[in-house]
């Protein structure tokens, strides 16, 4: 039988039940009740002490989704979501607010370390090349721990959860909150600001170059929940700094919702790098149950010289919905998007990025690397536009799919828009298969299947697992390994 | 010892024989060509003995060490030290020719009971070997085979040969596309890698490369089947006669 034929055959028997991650944590957690109406933001906002502008805030994003409709124009296919049938508030009980690891439930800390992330100081002092990272943990909706508060606070970062931010930060807050993706901005941002729960808060002042990696871990465990986590990040004149986000979410035979929202806000001369290593529930082998994920995540390149750079690994959820976007506003700014997006069994992704010119001599660049195996849709979605006063605007974009069997489809959508004609943009895009003759010369140098596939994949992603923060990158390999790997044999 | 016992093999999907009984016998320490005209089969030979898809054994053997290979996989044949340097080397764009090897080397140790090499002792190990071959490792920093000329693609599989420490070579066409001086670099790989725990089989289309590479024995191969063996100087013999007195005689 032909390799590719045989990789065919395993991916009808493909095993994502195996999930790594897919295990429930059992603490008790206290929810609101289900469906959504202005009761329930404002029950949200109470749990959550917050001040009457905050709550106010909230409300007029509700009374704008409620007039919204679901967008439809992805590539994505699903049953329609009953939005009355959802929990919008899950937090875990004995966590409201803790005031140092101890406090914090025994379990909780076992799934942290069952997920392998670096939460204890300790453990993240041991780890690669004295790494460091500060991490927030995102447990279903509220901020559980942060890591390394204090000696961020020395250089005077502000990293900590959405809530404490709204009660200690307000100007900030106020001033930045919505101000790139507002309220209405689409269906999901709506309902995001409308009932998020929690999220992370960086304030990196001016000329301050952060010291550390900052790190967020998300993850879904309740039933039926959606998790609505909110991230705002804001880079002070000429200052630097690196935030990673990982995901991941036990099984369940439902589909869960999770609709976040990521505001950047980058002024001039400062930079962003946002990493991305998503890795929500999948479904299982028939296309059950699996995470949908409704991102709204943008930019904006507010200052000149300012710069975004988003990277992001995508191989779980049942639905991706998302494109991270810049927005290059001030003069000379610069977006960058780098995506791996890995869908198999039944997954569906449709993903891409916008990079919207207004700014003179802005300048951007997209990587896009899809890897489509078994009965997945794998689309890239991209907008390239300029301004008629964004002269000298130049964009190079690369799209390029890979194919593992023939139940699968890779799809690229760009749409360039230029106002002006001094704008430069540059588009290559490429599909291809695995070949059956390149697995053949791998397996004659004593490679099994499986083993000759991530390596020609790993291969096929390399210009973006480059843009990864080192400590990440073995890991990213080893996670794309693992989600092909109901692929082959 | 390589057994080929009366070898029938078709296209999987065809039926179409492209080996008609081959028997051939080469013991460890000796090297034998197999030289036949374009279409009797060579390459169909050297992928079987590697265990490619697409290709059925209606009857026949192939015992390498006493023991069938036939039902193992690719990567087993290659545990069991088969190398089957290509005629056309597969390009393996953003993978390093190191990162290629290394992986390699440790699934195939892996499988032979040794231990993985470490990253230094690896490349200290490569280093050797190359330099023995005088083959410069800055093509190991490249994308495997990827914008490599012909001759640079035959000798990173002659390293890649040499560094996998195989027992049965098979070499496909490896002197196709070669200048001359290429040609001296893959024969002294070659010849260097002689010895006897190692059989070879070297398959070509001209004598020239046997003027390199002399072979203990040489076999006409025409439409699936040996059609003569004989001594180093049969292949001088068939670059005066050709080889149409064996093709009208398979017809």
């Amino acid at each position: 039988m032909p390799a590719v034929q045989e990789t065919i055959e395993q991916v009808r028997k493909i095993d994502v039940d195996q999930y790594k991650y897919g295990f429930e944590t059992k603490i008790d957690t206290v929810k609101a009740p289900k469906g959504l109406s202005e009761d329930i933001v404002r029950f949200i906002s109470e749990k959550k002490g917050e001040p009457a502008w905050m709550l106010e805030w909230r409300l007029e994003a509700y009374r704008r989704w409620v007039n919204m409709t679901e967008p439809t124009w992805a590539k994505v296919d699903y049953p329609k979501i009953d939005f009355n049938d959802l929990y919008y508030y899950a937090a875990p009980k004995s966590t409201e607010g803790p005031k140092s690891l101890d406090e914090v439930d025994p379990e909780l800390l076992a799934t942290y370390e069952k997920l392998g992330i670096p939460l204890r100081e300790r453990e993240v002092l041991a780890g690669v090349q004295g790494a460091r990272v500060a991490v927030d943990a995102v447990f279903d909706s509220v901020s559980v721990v942060t890591t390394f508060k204090d000696e961020l606070k020395k250089a005077g970062v502000i990293f900590c959860s959405m809530s404490e931010a709204v009660r200690e930060h307000p100007e900030l807050i106020k001033k930045y909150l919505g101000s790139v993706v507002p309220q209405g901005d689409n269906f999901y941002a709506a309902l995001n600001a409308a009932v998020f729960s929690d999220g992370s808060f960086v304030y990196v002042p001016e000329g301050v170059r952060c010291p550390m990696e900052l790190s967020t871990y998300f993850r879904i465990n309740e039933k039926q929940t959606g998790q609505f986590e909110r991230t705002l990040i804001i880079a002070e004149k000429g200052s630097y700094v690196s935030y990673l986000e990982g995901c991941t979410a036990p099984m369940r035979d439902e589909h869960q919702l999770h609709a976040a929202v990521v505001e950047l806000i980058a002024l001039d001369d400062a930079e962003i790098k946002y990493s991305t290593v998503q890795n929500w529930y999948p479904g299982d082998k028939n296309g059950k149950g699996g995470i949908y994920n409704f991102v709204t995540k943008r930019g904006d390149c507010r200052g000149d010289r300012s710069k975004i750079s988003w990277t992001q690994v995508e191989t779980g959820s049942a639905i991706t919905w998302k494109y991270p976007s810049c927005i290059l506003r001030g003069n000379e700014s610069r977006g960058e998007f780098y995506s791996i997006a890995v869908s198999n069994g039944w997954q569906q992704v449709d993903s891409g990025t916008k990079m919207i010119h207004l700014g003179k001599n802005s300048s951007s660049r997209i990587i896009s690397k899809g890897i489509a195996a078994g009965h997945s849709q794998n689309t890239y979605r991209g907008l390239v536009s300029a301004h008629r006063k964004a002269t000298g605007a130049r964009n190079f974009t690369n799209c390029d799919s890979l194919l593992i069997g023939d139940k699968c489809g890779a799809h690229t959508v760009p749409y360039i828009e230029a106002k002006n004609n001094t704008a430069h943009f540059e588009h290559e895009a490429t599909t291809s298969k695995i070949s059956d003759d390149t697995l053949f010369y791998c397996r004659q140098r004593g490679l099994s299947q499986e083993e000759a596939v991530a390596l020609v994949v790993n291969g096929f992603v390399r210009d973006v697992l480059q843009q990864l923060p080192m400590e990440f990158m073995a890991e990213t390999q080893k996670l794309i390994g693992i989600s092909l790997e109901g692929s082959v044999g | 010892m390589l057994e080929i016992k009366d070898l029938h093999v078709k296209l999987a999907d065809e039926d179409r024989e492209i080996l008609k009984g081959l028997t051939l016998t080469i013991p460890k320490g000796e090297v034998h060509a197999i030289m036949g005209p374009n279409g009797s089969g060579k390459s169909t030979l050297a992928y079987v003995l590697a265990g490619r898809d697409g290709y059925e054994v209606t009857s026949g053997d192939i015992l390498w060490d006493g023991e069938s290979i036939l039902e193992m996989e690719p990567e087993e044949r290659a545990a069991k030290g088969v190398f089957l340097a290509f005629q056309y080397p597969m390009e393996i764009p953003g993978v390093a020719g190191f990162t290629f090897l290394r992986t390699a080397v440790n699934a195939v140790r892996k499988a032979r009971g040794l231990p993985e090499l470490s990253t230094p002792d690896f490349m200290k190990f490569v280093k050797a070997k190359a330099e023995r071959l005088n083959i410069n490792t800055d093509m190991l920093k490249r994308p495997v085979n990827v914008g490599f000329s012909g001759g640079e693609k035959k000798r990173a599989e002659i390293l890649q040969m040499e560094v996998l420490e195989p027992t049965l070579c098979v070499l496909d066409e490896t002197d196709s596309g070669l200048d001359i001086d290429a040609l001296r670099i893959v024969s002294d790989g070659v010849n260097s890698m002689r010895s006897p725990e190692r059989a070879m089989l070297v398959i070509t289309h001209y004598q020239r490369l046997l003027n390199h590479i002399v072979p203990d024995r040489v076999h006409v191969m025409v439409d699936g089947k040996i059609r003569k063996s004989g001594d180093a100087s049969l292949a001088k013999e068939l670059e005066k006669s050709g080889y149409a007195e064996y093709q009208s005689k398979a017809a």
